[in-house]
């Protein structure tokens, strides 16, 4: 994925949450799953139910391996009758085979021949109503024509704002593509890149696979692993289902409550503020989002890390994501976060808060 | 007559790095070399007036790197640069005149193995993974003297309980795996992995480097992990070349050891080791000329140290017999080409970065069964497998302008050939070899200005490492860790008093690590005057 279309992200932020955004989010992983036994191989690899998951729908969810430990996360598409598409960061093409061992289902990587295109933002929904694609509720998709090419359209993203994905077959994507951005002009659409959606999926405290996780298959010693229930995804794991992969160890861990969670941190403008006017100058905020681990502290105490934040020019605020240990994950409890002022390692107060931190009504309206 | 604290037979660059950390300890140290230059095969030498060759070993990766650090290899001269690719080409099979290449990047990487095999792809980052926590796992274990689970002196004793401590302390599922290394044949360790012939192939060729053992005799998957221990600027096998050849390495070491005070002798090979009584007191040269030291260390193979300088008469009768089982059976051989132009391969005919990285005839684990086959019954692989590198793609100055150089790493080529080893068979070597690679870059044999072939005689005549053993012997299990080079003996000191050895027949042996250097140092340094 480009990391900008122009010299600087800034414009292709703003338009993500003013106008529309087109992003090329083809590199992800996609797998067709489809045959009698395509819904329960699913279901046995993801905490979600899936054998519930209507036609048209599509469900996020994390998977784990046996210890309950998250291996990746992404989208699972019912597209038809016994076919599924499960979208992925890493590959899982032979942890799907793997698991299916005896099922009568068949699992093709489509990742090169799918091609994927994200529209996002406020303008999302007329752009598209105006090529005559068909309403659709939120997280749910639909087959349609753009230009007379077939293409699925489903209301997902990540961007936590009104959004929407279009799949086609990769050789129709150039000209699906140059139809949006056609009709999108009235609009004010732009194409953009990761460094403008990044700051974007903070907002919407969207986690970031390698970012704020590690995935178990690339852990290289047991503290680096995470459940879903300390990346603040409880609600996707179903005990109240039979058989599923990690279902075990969850169920432990739901009993026990997790020791860590993943939470919204937000900074104290006035405490930042303090440490840079103690040296003499104004304030400065990081103009692209970071990704690295950064110390927070409670009572001179580490008590854990945050693993990603930047500035919201949209909610003028210094936010970022954190891993917290029990009990300080706790909303509203009081925190310092280091910060380096001028080749200084300082703290600013910062406290725990509720994300996600941009949650626009238009999202699910 | 001048005096020393230390003096050791053999520069080697185990032998350099010996003498390096004890001067640098304060020691008197004076290096004993047969030859006219150190670094016993990792030298580098003007082969072909113009052309510079690592005439023997020519890749550096195990290294430790504490070597690095502590005798600052960098300042002395060392520089490393990194060989990123692999490339296998296919005459046969499913990919015929295609290729596997194994690049550096990771994405670039995925998407070339996923055209052979998209599982694979995948499995391609849980294995890597894998042996990245399996070389950390045994990584201690190769910079200390190996404990012997049968001996009752208490320092081994304390060794052992805190290497007991550390095994305990890997996760269950590490050690398993680890156990299964130790074991396994690396063809059956690789299947467990991998669907692609290529990818198998190419990976099992680091299990058979150096022994006389197929890819599907069990042990070889443990010579496969020995290769992945290898580490650059902190990443797991990492290989590189080192700039001007491996006869850098051991030039960094040596200037290492002379800035420390170390005396360096060439072409004062030793021929006795002189004995008062049970202790070691120094050694006779071969003009005559004796040299005495309370402590000597020998870097030559255990065959030359105990049957050739010590000798079977000073030594007990059971030690002499564990010596003599000790196996060598040296199976490789060098092919080092002076070339007018770069070779093009057919499945990649245009230069390009594929051509500074290696390049694997090791087309699958059949193919190389077949070369052991061959190999097994004292006969020369008709298809041998070869790991290629051309040094002059990263270091110009290896070659005249324009021109390069070619480093063909082969086998099988036993060192018990059927008939002996003559001119003839050296010749037949070499065309076999030429005439396989042939195969896979036609334009190969109208580039070759010169060449120059090495058997496994060869190498044991002209560097002295017994039978050509390119390790000092097998690296297989029974002769490993505390077996290494014989029971009760693998702590760097021998039954005779005064007498240390080092070299890659102890531990942990082979290739171009100095790690054994390091510890018979250490060894000597903590032992009691």
């Amino acid at each position: 994925m480009a990391s900008s279309y122009e010299l600087t992200h800034e414009r292709e932020y703003h338009v993500i949450r003013s106008a529309a955004a087109l992003f090329d989010v083809s590199p992800l992983y996609k797998y067709r799953v489809s045959g009698r036994d395509a819904a329960h191989l699913l279901d046995l690899v993801v905490p979600r139910n899936v054998v519930k998951a209507e036609i048209g729908q599509v469900l996020y969810t994390p998977w784990c391996d046996h210890a309950g430990k998250v291996i990746d996360d992404g989208t699972v598409a019912h597209l038809g009758e016994d076919t599924f598409r499960m979208t992925s960061a890493e590959p899982n093409l032979r942890w799907l085979g793997d698991n299916a061992a005896g099922m009568q289902v068949e699992i093709t990587e489509v990742s090169d021949s799918i091609a994927a295109l994200s529209l996002q933002g406020p303008m999302a929904w007329a752009i598209l109503e105006s090529l005559g694609a068909p309403q659709l509720k939120y997280f749910r998709l639909a087959p349609a024509r753009i230009h007379d090419i077939p293409v699925e359209i489903s209301r997902t993203g990540y961007t936590g704002d009104l959004g929407f994905e279009i799949w086609m077959k990769s050789a129709d994507a150039l000209p699906v593509w140059d139809a949006l951005i056609e009709a999108g002009r009235a609009y004010g659409i732009m194409p953009a890149g990761m460094l403008a959606l990044d700051i974007a999926r903070i907002e919407a405290g969207l986690m970031l696979i390698d970012v704020d996780y590690v995935p178990a298959r690339k852990a290289l010693i047991t503290s680096q692993l995470s459940s879903p229930f300390e990346l603040d995804l409880g609600w996707t794991v179903n005990l109240t289902k039979e058989r599923f992969i990690g279902r075990a160890a969850l169920a432990e861990e739901k009993a026990r409550g997790p020791q860590w969670q993943f939470v919204g941190i937000e900074l104290d403008w006035n405490s930042l503020e303090r440490l840079y006017a103690e040296v003499g100058l104004a304030t400065r905020l990081p103009s692209a989002a970071w990704r690295m681990s950064v110390p927070l502290y409670a009572g001179g105490e580490q008590v854990g890390y945050a693993t990603s934040g930047g500035w919201s020019p949209l909610l003028k605020k210094y936010l970022a994501l954190a891993h917290l240990r029990a009990p300080w994950f706790a909303q509203g409890t009081p925190l310092e976060m280091e910060i380096t002022v001028e080749h200084r390692r300082k703290r600013a107060a910062a406290a725990v808060v509720k994300k996600p931190f941009f949650d626009p009504p238009r999202k699910k309206a | 007559m001048k005096t020393y604290d230390v003096i050791i037979a053999g520069g080697g660059h185990n032998g350099l790095a010996c003498a390096a950390y004890l001067a640098r300890a304060g020691r008197k140290v004076l290096v004993l070399e047969r030859r006219e230059r150190v670094g016993g095969a990792a030298m580098s030498e003007e082969v072909f007036p113009g052309f510079r060759f690592s005439v023997f070993s020519y890749v550096v990766s195990l290294l430790r790197p504490e070597i690095i650090r502590e005798l600052e290899l960098a300042r002395h001269g060392l520089q490393i640069l990194p060989l990123e690719s692999t490339l296998t080409p296919l005459l046969d099979g499913p990919m015929s005149g295609s290729y596997l290449a194994q690049w550096s990047d990771h994405d670039q990487n995925r998407r070339e193995l996923a055209r052979h095999s998209p599982r694979d792809a995948e499995a391609y980052d849980e294995f890597g993974l894998l042996l990245h926590r399996m070389a950390r796992a045994v990584k201690p274990l190769l910079s200390t003297a190996p404990p012997d689970p049968a001996s009752r002196d208490p320092r081994q004793l304390l060794d052992l309980l805190s290497l007991g401590r550390y095994f305990r302390g890997l996760p269950e599922r590490d050690l398993h795996a680890l156990w299964k290394l130790l074991t396994m044949s690396a063809a059956d360790y690789l299947d467990e992995w991998f669907d692609s012939e290529a990818l198998k192939g190419t990976k099992s060729a680091s299990g058979i480097i150096g022994t006389l053992l197929g890819p599907r005799s069990p042990g070889t998957a443990y010579v496969l992990l020995h290769h992945y221990m290898g580490e650059l600027d902190g990443v797991f096998r990492a290989w590189g070349f080192a700039r001007g050849g491996n006869g850098s390495v051991s030039a960094a070491i040596a200037a290492a050891a002379q800035a420390h005070g170390a005396e360096i002798r060439t072409q004062a090979p030793v021929s006795k080791i002189l004995l008062a009584g049970e202790r070691a007191v120094g050694v006779v040269l071969e003009g005559g000329e004796e040299l005495r030291a309370p402590v000597i260390v020998s870097g030559a193979d255990p065959r030359r140290t105990f049957l050739g300088l010590v000798g079977e008469a000073h030594l007990p009768d059971e030690f002499v017999g564990a010596i003599k089982r000790y196996k060598f059976r040296g199976a490789s051989a060098k092919v080092n080409l002076a070339l007018g132009e770069l070779p093009r391969f057919t499945c990649m005919p245009q230069p390009g970065p594929h051509l500074r990285g290696a390049v694997s005839i090791s087309p699958s684990v059949d193919y190389l069964e077949r070369a052991y086959d061959d190999a097994k019954y004292g006969e020369i692989s008709r298809r041998p497998y070869m790991d290629i590198v051309m040094p002059s793609m990263l270091d110009p100055s290896m070659a005249p302008p324009g021109k390069h150089v070619m480093s063909i790493f082969v086998q099988y080529a036993p060192y018990h050939l059927n008939g002996g080893w003559n001119d003839a068979r050296r010749e037949q070597l070499g065309d076999t070899v030429i005439d396989t690679l042939a195969q896979y870059a036609p334009n190969l044999k109208g580039a070759i200005l010169h060449r120059q072939v090495i058997t496994p005689a060869d190498i044991e005549r002209i560097v002295g490492l017994a039978e050509g053993n390119i390790f000092q012997g097998e690296l297989t299990l029974q002769q490993m860790f505390f077996l290494r080079p014989a029971p009760a003996w693998s702590r760097y000191r021998t039954p005779v008093h005064g007498l240390f050895q080092c070299g890659s027949g102890t531990h942990p042996g082979g290739g171009v690590m100095g790690a054994s250097g390091r510890n018979a140092a250490m060894a000597i340094l903590g032992a009691r005057a």
